[in-house]
């Protein structure tokens, strides 16, 4: 048996960027881009899952996020996750990896008892491949990124195949481990239907605090007893309910400021014909090593 | 992301107006079984919230996982090696997520493992994956064969079978046609026999049999033997063992994805179903039922896809200076396209509904009869019912298979040259079409079963409050037109009936199945137009039309384009 806790990120849907989402200064308007669920986040659920599958044991979703972040929370648990958990606060806001992976980390001591952290290897706006390094840095725990597929799991060991440059490398870890994965490691399961019938109705607190706002004769509490007691209720916590040190959260505790964007044009300029001969190509590999792109 | 139940908006109008609280409510058994299964509706609309739900998924899987792979499905195929069938990988990949999303028991009680969904939404998922790959819905459709064992089988047979049908670890097969018994079924001579014991076995040869390589298998077999008709056959289920050997499998036009075995039946030990003798009379003409419908399914999807490929490609193809898609011609191919698939879909739903709400009547007052109730007012109702559903799906059948191989054709058509070529959809969309007519009783046999009912005008009830009703504006123009037809119809069907000849008789019938879907059709798409102004353009369009088909189907009977026939011997050098 083995628990695992898997981070996900609901994240805006970058691959269908269009000229009207784009701000004047060349930034992104999230709001109006639709949020889906991280790829990479969807792979590291699934490895979860399977190891569920083969070895029993409880798999816990997390996410911070804003109160709509509970959509990709019910995608969690349409494919199998046991648990599911959504961070959010306003004052969170504003975080950059620093700050993310600081509540990350103190959510993550919260739920506890736990022998797999799986998160992707990097959610699609930023990019950065940060937030699970810096978590289980956070947490003191070993870590494995870059995963593609767990060759071997007994007793309190794994071995896994993360993919480098040029190749791949085979890593033994103690659990409990923090692992980042990339698409490839496993093709997410589609949603079994019996459970998106079970769980369609699951809302978190923001979900019922905004019908008890819409309806006078709802009352928050009334709610989540009820919605608890048909589990239905996607459990909530704040920066107060984690005790967290505000100057760590939100952009409190984001050094990393956004500098300048610039929205770059590339354009071909002119182009070279190489001879299909091996001293055409040995000038071409000169070429590209003294501009740095390869070696 | 795409999504084919979603993105299209026509599927979405039926969604939105199945009005289906009838059928659910006996589905449901009035939604007791939400304590023993944390999926199950607490309600109507509940129910109707789970359905959009689930087709959702479907629509999701059809579009970005099962559509993508139906390329490399149909080229590869389903081969035969060394005495065994292997699905295209693309085909495992999709029955694996199809499975691990529940839906390969989609209409199975909850009990089994089942979502217990009511026939028509069923129906719509058999829509949604046909549109995304032809063949995979010939073993998706398959786990008819599970609901088949749950309605005649005993109970010892449901638990058997039927938890692994809805886990998908079991596919089915149904083994009717031999190579002397086709779409004369009575001819079947497959034996069944008994040992001392009274231990079933079955020999003989089945051949173009879907997915005879499944797991389970309903065996249409002579069990009383010396008999030469549909009195002396039953029908039977057996494991796919090493007893049922796959001598081979075709090579074929279309659908390459699923496999067209011919069985060998060596001894196989085999389990009655239901009551000897009632084989083909019952059980069998019950499930072809089913099967014609999900073939009509197949159909429509089929339809959707060429349009929507026809569409795409007028839009962007240029000639003369601007795009195909705005020369009159090619629009008005489009719009026949269009007209044609969402009446198509009024008509198929509708249909849907019928069969659904008999299965249903029927099992409610099996139950009814279980707990010594009355039910004579049900069986009143179940006996109109069944003559309207027994009536719509042949005639869904026809119309829906015959016309998505006219829109293939025209999509192809649209595409010009490039139709032509593998490289495009639309090429595999009319290879995959063309078996819809043929399969599950050709077009000529599903004639043969609509006629008696046009014969005893069974939808003149309906059609007799559909004239008394007011139609405004632009729609009264056409009720009257549909008042019209009918008036042809009623012309025509004398005129056949007064030659009282036979050969006349069977060669008019086509035309008069054809006059009397005009106006049953008609009628279903005016009560949408009133609903949705879009509608009105459908309406229209398909009303005007059938008049003009119409006037040339009354022409044919009443000029006796057929009376050559007897003289066919001169004719057919
Ligand atoms: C790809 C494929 C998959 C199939 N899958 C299955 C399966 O899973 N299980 C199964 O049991 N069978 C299956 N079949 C068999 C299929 O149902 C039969 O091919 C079909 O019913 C027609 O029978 P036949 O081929 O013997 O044609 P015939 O019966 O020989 O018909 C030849 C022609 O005569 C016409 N005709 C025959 N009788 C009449 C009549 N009374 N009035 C007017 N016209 C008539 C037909 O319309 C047709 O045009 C499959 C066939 C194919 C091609």
């Amino acid at each position: 048996m083995y628990n695992s806790i898997v981070l996900v990120k609901q994240v805006p849907d970058t691959a269908n960027i269009s000229g009207k989402v784009m701000k004047e200064d060349g930034t992104v308007n999230r709001a109006k881009l639709p949020a889906i669920f991280n790829h990479e986040d969807k792979s590291a659920l699934e490895l979860a899952l399977q190891i569920k599958d083969k070895f029993g044991g409880k798999v816990t979703a997390v996410t911070m996020g804003p109160a709509r972040a509970s959509d990709i929370l019910r995608e969690c648990l349409y494919m199998g996750a046991d648990e599911v958990l959504l961070i959010s606060d306003r004052k969170f806001a504003g975080a950059d990896t620093l700050a993310t992976s600081y509540v990350l980390s103190e959510a993550i001591k919260k739920v506890g008892d736990f022998d797999f952290i799986f998160a992707g290897r990097q959610a699609i706006d930023g990019d950065t491949a940060q937030v699970g390094p810096q978590t289980a840095e956070k947490i003191n725990l070993p870590q494995i990124t870059y995963a593609e597929e767990i060759i071997e799991l007994s007793g309190k060991t794994v071995k896994i195949k993360r993919k480098i440059d040029g190749g791949h490398e085979i890593l033994s870890a103690k659990l409990p481990v923090l692992v980042t994965v990339i698409k490839t490691a496993a093709e997410p399961r589609p949603f079994s239907a019996k459970r998106v019938m079970a769980y369609k109705n699951a809302k978190s607190l923001t979900d019922l605090e905004s019908m008890a706002e819409g309806n006078s004769l709802l009352y928050v509490d009334a709610l989540v007893h009820e919605y608890t007691s048909n589990s239905l209720f996607i459990p909530t916590m704040t920066m107060d309910d984690l005790k967290l040190d505000p100057a760590r959260c939100g952009v409190n505790g984001s050094p990393t400021k956004v500098f300048k964007v610039e929205s770059v044009v590339l354009a071909g300029g002119n182009h070279v014909t190489v001879e299909a001969t091996k001293e055409g190509i040995g000038g071409l590999i000169d070429k590209l090593m003294e501009d740095h792109i390869l070696g | 992301m795409s999504n084919f139940f979603l993105e299209n908006s026509d599927l979405q109008f039926q969604f939105n107006n199945l009005n289906i609280k009838d059928i659910v409510d006996l589905t449901e058994n009035n939604y007791q079984q939400k304590k023993d299964f944390n999926y199950a509706p607490k309600d109507y609309e509940d129910a109707i919230e789970n359905y959009r739900k689930v087709l959702e998924v479907v629509g999701d899987l059809a579009a970005n996982d099962i559509a993508p792979r139906a390329a490399e499905v149909d080229n590869v195929g389903a081969v035969f090696e060394n005495g065994k069938v292997h699905y295209a990988n693309g085909t495992l990949e999709n029955l694996k997520q199809l499975s691990q999303a529940d839906m390969m028991g989609m209409i199975l009680p909850h009990k089994y493992g089942g979502l217990n969904f009511p026939f028509t939404v069923y129906m719509m998922a058999t829509e949604v994956v046909s549109r995304a790959d032809a063949s995979l819905m010939n073993i998706f459709g398959l786990q008819d064969i599970g609901d088949t064992i749950r309605k005649f089988g005993t109970d010892k047979q449901r638990d058997e079978f039927l938890p692994h049908f809805a886990t998908g670890e079991y596919t089915g097969a149904m083994a009717l046609t031999e190579p002397d018994a086709g779409s004369d079924l009575q001819a079947v001579k497959l034996s069944a026999y008994q040992d001392e014991k009274g231990n079933w076995f079955l020999r003989g040869v089945k051949r173009f049999i879907t997915n005879g390589n499944g797991d389970v298998l309903l065996v249409l077999a002579r069990s009383e033997q010396g008999t030469k008709d549909a009195r002396g056959l039953s029908m039977f289920v057996c494991y796919g063992d090493k007893t049922v050997v796959v001598r081979r499998i075709e090579h074929k036009l279309g659908i390459h994805g699923s496999p067209t075995c011919e069985l060998q039946f060596n001894d196989t030990p085999a389990q009655l179903v239901g009551v000897r003798k009632f084989g083909l009379i019952k059980y069998v003409l019950d499930l072809m039922y089913r099967a014609r419908m999900g073939v009509s399914a197949q159909s429509l999807g089929i339809s959707q896809a060429a349009y929507e490929e026809a569409l795409k490609y007028a839009k962007e193809r240029e000639q003369f200076g601007k795009s195909i898609y705005s020369l009159p011609v090619i629009t008005n191919m489009l719009l026949d396209m269009k007209v044609s698939i969402e009446s198509n879909r009024s008509l198929f739903y509708s249909a849907a509904k019928y069969v659904d709400k008999k299965e249903k009547l029927e099992e409610h007052i099996e139950k009814l009869k279980a707990q010594g109730k009355p039910f004579s007012e049900e069986t009143a109702k179940l006996k109109h019912i069944i003559k309207v559903a027994n009536f719509l799906t042949p005639i869904t059948k026809y119309v829906l298979s015959e016309s998505a191989n006219k829109i293939t054709y025209d999509a192809l058509q649209i595409h010009g040259g490039t139709g032509y070529m593998k490289e495009f959809k639309v090429e595999r969309l009319a290879r995959d079409a063309r078996i819809t007519n043929i399969y599950e009783g050709t077009s000529q046999l599903q004639v043969v079963g609509a006629s008696g009912g046009v014969i005893n005008d069974v939808l003149g009830d309906f059609f007799d409050e559909k004239e008394l009703k007011e139609y405004k504006g632009g729609l009264s123009r056409l009720a009257n037109y549909l008042k019209e037809i009918r008036g042809i119809f009623k012309d025509s069907l004398k005129y056949v009936l007064d030659k009282k000849e036979n050969s006349f008789q069977d060669a008019a019938s086509k035309d008069l199945v054809e006059l009397y879907s005009y106006i049953y059709i008609g009628y279903l798409i005016l009560d949408e137009a009133e609903i949705e102004p879009r509608k009105v353009f459908i309406a229209n369009r398909y009303i005007i039309n059938s008049m003009a088909n119409a006037r040339k189907n009354a022409e044919s009977i009443k000029n006796e384009l057929f009376s050559d026939i007897l003289h066919a011997d001169k004719i057919l050098v």
